[in-house]
C-alpha cells in the first residue's frame, strides 16, 4: 500500500535526520589552521531590516582581511554562520556547535549579536570558559572582570550612553553648572533595555542638579500620544529618547504632532539609524542621536572595501546602497574589533589561531589607540579602546550626530561618558551578583595566570 | 506466569496502555543508562535536553487536548509561571530541596492553570482560545512590569542561583540532562496512569461527546478544570527546567506566543492523545532546523546562492515538512509509530 510505504519512508528519513543532523560537524575538516570567528545571524525574523546590513558590514570586512591583506598575520577567518531569527534558544545551539571549533578550526572568541543571548550565556560561558564580546549594549555591570572575567561589552554601555548625553545637553546649556534647573525627560522602551538607564539618570540628576522625568512606553510603542502630552505638560527642554524599532519613528512625529522641537530629542544608539528617521518622513529633519557607529563612506578603510569588495561584486550586501549606513558600519567596526582582538592574541601566543583561553587573554588586553586606528583607516569611525583585568568596557565614548534629512552628519567628536561617578555603584551589583552565584572575585595574581 | 494472562492474540487489542508502556521504558532504561556516557555536551545540551522539555510540556498540553478535549494558547504563560517560581524559591527559601521546588513551581503554575480555565465552563472552540490567550500576554506584562519577580536584576533575566540536590552540582551537563529526565520519566509514569485513570476516562468521555458524558454522571464542570490544573501543572515543571537546566537565563521573553504554538504544534506533529507522541514531535521541533541547516552545508549550496536566501528556504522548508507530515499523517507521528510497529509483529506476511 502507497500508505505503508510512505510510512517506511518517514521512519528511514527521521532515523537519518537523527543520525546526521545531530553532532557537530566531525573536529577534523577542511578549516584546519584558520581562526574560527562564528557568526550568528538574524537575516530573518522581526530584526531582519538592521541584520542585513549589518552582517554586510561585518562580513565585508572580514572578507577583505582574508582577500586582500591575506589573513591576520596570514592566519586566515573562517566565518560560518548560524541563523537565529534574534531567537535566544536557536543563539543556544548555535553557541553548543561552535564553542569548541568547528572544522578543525578553534574558537577564540564568541559574539552573541544579541542582548538577549548575551545575558542568557552569562553563566554558561563562565562555566566553559569561552569569551563572549558584544559593542554597545552589554549589561553595564559586566565591565567588573573580576567577577565577568569571560565577559566583554565593549565599546559603551548605557549607563555611559546616559553620562554622554547629559554632557552634551550640558555643552549646549553652556556648562554642567547650567545644567541646574534644567529639565530631561527620558522617553524608553519598557524593557530591561530600557530601564538600564533610570538608575544612572538619577544619580547624574543628583550631582548636577537637573531634573530627571522618566516616562516608559510599553512595547512596540505604536501609540506614544499621552506620553508626549505628558512631556509637553512638564515643559521638559529635552527629550533622551531609548527606543527600539518602531517606537523610534512613532516618537519623532508624535513630537512633531504635539509641537515639541525635534533638534530637542536626543536618541539611544539604537534609535539613531537611517530606518529609525526615514519612516517619520520630514519632520524628522534635526533630529539628534547617540552614535558609536558612525555612518558615511569617507573613511579610508570604507573606501578600500568599496574598492576591493563593493566595486569587485563579493560583497555580502545584495543591495549595496546599504553601504556606508550605521547598521553597516556597526558590522564593520565589530570586524575591526574581532580582528584586532586576535592580533593582541597572536602577538602573546605567535601566529596561529586562537584557543578561547588565549581569546579571553587577547579580549583583556585589547588596546585600540589612536594610531593603531589610524593605521587601519577607520580614525573617527572607531572610538580608542583600551580594556583591562579590571575593565571589560574599556571605552565609554560616543558621538552626536544629526539627521540632515537624507543623511546623518557627526556634529561632535568623541564625547566621553562619566564611568568613573557609576564605578562604584556598578562595581557593588557585580560583586551582589558574585554573592548571589557564589562567585569568588579574581585577584590580580589570577589574572596574570589566565 | 499465572492464569489470568490474556492470550496473545487479545493482548493486541488493548492497544492503550502496553504502547504506552512499552516507549516509557525505553525512555527510562535506555536513555538515563547510556546517553550521559557516550553523548558529547553537543548532544546533551542541542538536542536531548530541549526535546526532553519541550516533550513534556507536550505532554501538558496534550492531556488537555488530546485527552480532555479542551484548548489552550496559553501554555508558554504557564512555562513562564513555573519558571520564575522555581526562581524565586531558589533565591529567597535556598534551604527548600530541589524536586520540592520544581513541584511547587508545578503547582502554582497549576493553580494560574485552574484561574485561566474557568471559562472552558462557558465557552467552548475559538472562543475559550482566546480567553486562554488572554493568560500567555497576562503573564509576560506580569513579570516584565514587576521587578520584584527577577529580583530587580537589570534586565529583568532570571537565571538559577544554584542547582543541587543532596549536595550534588547539578550544573555541568549530564546532572542537568539527568534532572531532566527523571523529572521528565516521573512525570510520564504520572500522566500514563492519570490517562488510564478513572479522570483520564472521564477527560475523554468528556472530548468525545460532553452532554453523553454530563448524563452518565460524569462531574463535567470540575473535571474540565482538573484538566486545566495538571495541565498548567506540567507545563510549570517543564517551564522550570527549561528556564535552568537548558537555557540557564531566560526572562518573560523566553516564554511568548511563539513558545505558546511550539507546544501547539508539537502536539499536533507528535500526535494527539498520545503520550509518547510528544517527544517526537518535539525531536522534529528540534531537530528538523539543524538538520536542514546540516543539508544545505552538505550540498555547499552557499556557492550557489546567498545567504538570505538559503535561510529563508530553509523555513519554507521547515513549513512545507509540517504540512506534508500532516496531510499525509494527521494523527501525527506516533500513528505512524504504531503502523510500523503492527507491521514489524508479523513482519514478513501483511497482517
Amino acid at each position: 500500500m502507497t500508505a505503508r510505504r510512505w510510512g517506511a519512508a518517514m521512519a528511514v528519513a527521521l532515523a537519518a535526520m537523527l543520525v546526521f543532523g545531530s553532532g557537530p560537524a566531525p573536529a577534523a575538516g577542511a578549516h584546519e589552521g584558520e581562526q574560527l570567528y562564528p557568526v550568528l545571524t538574524y537575516r530573518t525574523g522581526p530584526y531582519a531590516p538592521s541584520g542585513i546590513p549589518f552582517l554586510g558590514g561585518l562580513q565585508d570586512y572580514i572578507r577583505y582581511v582574508n582577500e586582500v591583506q591575506g589573513g591576520v598575520n596570514g592566519v586566515k577567518i573562517y566565518t560560518p554562520e548560524c541563523e537565529t531569527a534574534y531567537s535566544i534558544e536557536r543563539g543556544i545551539e548555535c553557541y553548543e556547535r561552535f564553542k569548541r571549533g568547528y572544522e578543525g578550526a578553534p574558537t577564540a572568541i564568541f559574539q552573541p549579536h544579541s542582548s538577549g543571548l548575551d545575558a542568557a550565556l552569562l553563566d554558561k560561558a563562565r562555566q566553559d570558559r569561552v569569551p563572549v564580546f558584544g559593542p554597545g549594549g552589554g549589561q553595564a555591570h559586566a565591565f567588573e572582570g573580576r567577577v565577568f572575567p569571560y565577559s566583554f561589552p565593549l565599546v559603551l554601555d548605557y549607563w555611559s550612553e546616559a553620562s554622554v548625553v547629559v554632557q552634551y545637553i550640558a555643552q549646549r546649556a553652556g556648562g554642567l553648572d547650567k545644567l541646574k534647573g534644567v529639565k530631561i525627560a527620558t522617553l524608553y522602551h519598557d524593557s530591561g533595555y530600557g530601564r538600564d538607564t533610570i538608575e544612572p539618570l538619577r544619580i547624574l540628576s543628583e550631582k548636577y542638579g537637573f531634573e530627571d522625568i522618566q516616562i516608559p512606553v510599553p512595547h512596540p510603542g505604536e501609540q506614544q500620544q499621552t506620553q508626549w502630552q505628558q512631556i509637553k505638560q512638564a515643559n521638559a527642554d529635552w527629550v533622551f529618547l531609548r527606543g527600539w524599532g518602531v517606537m523610534n519613528p512613532v516618537a519623532i512625529k508624535t513630537a512633531a504632532r504635539v509641537g515639541f522641537p525635534v533638534d530637542h530629542i536626543i536618541g539611544d544608539i539604537w534609535s539613531g539609524s537611517e530606518d529609525d528617521t526615514r519612516p517619520a518622513g520630514a519632520v524628522a529633519k534635526g533630529y539628534l542621536a547617540v552614535s558609536v557607529f558612525p555612518p558615511g563612506t569617507d573613511y579610508k578603510i570604507l573606501q578600500e572595501i568599496k574598492k576591493t569588495i563593493i566595486d569587485t561584486g563579493k560583497s555580502d550586501l545584495k543591495d549595496t546602497s546599504k553601504f556606508g549606513t550605521v547598521y553597516y558600519n556597526f558590522g564593520v567596526i565589530e570586524g575591526i574589533l574581532a580582528v584586532e582582538a586576535f592580533r593582541t592574541g597572536q602577538a602573546k601566543f605567535g601566529h596561529r589561531p586562537l584557543n578561547t583561553d588565549e581569546g579571553q587573554w587577547a579580549l583583556e588586553h585589547l588596546d585600540l589607540t589612536p594610531a593603531r586606528i589610524e593605521e587601519i583607516g577607520a580614525t573617527g569611525l572607531v572610538s580608542p579602546i583600551k580594556v583591562t583585568w579590571l575593565d571589560h568596557v574599556g571605552g565609554g565614548s560616543a558621538k552626536i550626530q544629526q539627521w540632515t534629512g537624507t543623511e546623518w552628519k557627526p556634529l561632535t567628536g568623541w564625547i566621553d561618558g562619566d564611568r568613573a561617578l557609576f564605578h562604584d555603584v556598578l562595581e557593588q551589583k557585580a560583586l551582589d551578583y558574585a554573592k548571589e552565584k557564589g562567585i569568588t572575585p579574581r585577584t590580580s595574581e589570577d589574572a596574570l595566570i589566565n | 506466569m499465572s492464569s489470568t494472562t490474556a492470550p496473545a492474540v487479545a493482548q493486541k487489542t488493548i492497544s492503550l496502555p502496553r504502547s504506552a508502556l512499552r516507549p516509557l521504558a525505553v525512555l527510562a532504561g535506555g536513555a538515563v543508562l547510556l546517553l550521559p556516557a557516550f553523548a558529547d555536551e553537543y548532544w546533551l545540551n542541542s538536542i536531548l535536553i530541549p526535546t526532553i522539555t519541550m516533550g513534556l510540556a507536550g505532554i501538558g498540553l496534550n492531556l488537555l487536548m488530546g485527552y480532555a478535549g479542551l484548548v489552550s494558547l496559553g501554555s508558554a504563560a504557564f512555562m513562564s509561571i513555573g519558571a520564575f517560581t522555581a526562581y524565586n524559591l531558589l533565591l529567597r527559601a535556598a534551604w527548600l530541596p530541589l524536586p520540592f521546588t520544581l513541584v511547587v513551581a508545578g503547582v502554582v503554575a497549576g493553580v494560574a492553570g485552574l484561574f485561566f480555565g474557568l471559562p472552558s465552563l462557558r465557552i467552548k472552540g475559538f472562543y475559550l482560545a482566546a480567553s486562554t490567550l488572554g493568560a500567555q500576554f497576562f503573564f509576560e506584562w506580569l513579570f516584565t512590569n514587576f521587578a520584584w519577580f527577577s529580583n530587580h536584576s537589570l534586565t529583568l533575566t532570571i537565571s538559577a542561583p544554584r542547582l543541587e540536590i543532596f549536595g550534588i552540582d547539578l550544573r555541568p551537563a549530564p546532572g542537568r540532562y539527568l534532572l531532566v529526565v527523571v523529572t521528565t520519566v516521573l512525570l510520564y509514569w504520572l500522566a500514563t496512569n492519570l490517562v488510564r485513570s478513572r479522570i483520564g476516562r472521564d477527560w475523554m468521555a468528556i472530548r468525545d461527546m460532553d452532554k453523553a458524558a454530563a448524563v452518565i454522571g460524569i462531574p463535567i464542570a470540575s473535571r474540565k478544570l482538573l484538566a486545566y490544573a495538571i495541565s498548567a501543572f506540567y507545563a510549570g515543571v517543564a517551564g522550570a527546567l527549561f528556564a535552568f537546566a537548558y537555557l540557564g537565563t531566560s526572562d518573560a521573553h523566553s516564554f511568548d506566543l511563539d513558545k505558546s504554538f511550539e507546544v501547539l504544534f508539537i502536539v499536533l506533529i507528535g500526535g494527539s492523545a498520545s503520550l509518547f507522541g510528544n517527544f517526537l514531535g518535539a525531536a522534529f521541533i528540534v531537530l528538523t532546523p539543524i538538520f536542514l541547516t546540516r543539508l544545505v552545508e552538505l550540498l555547499d549550496l552557499s556557492t550557489l546562492f546567498d545567504n538570505g536566501f538559503l535561510i529563508n528556504f530553509e523555513h519554507v522548508l521547515f513549513g512545507l515538512t509540517i504540512v506534508v507530515l500532516l496531510i499525509r499523517e494527521p494523527d501525527g507521528l506516533a500513528q505512524l509509530l504504531r503502523g510500523i510497529r503492527a507491521r514489524w509483529a508479523v513482519w514478513p506476511l501483511r497482517a
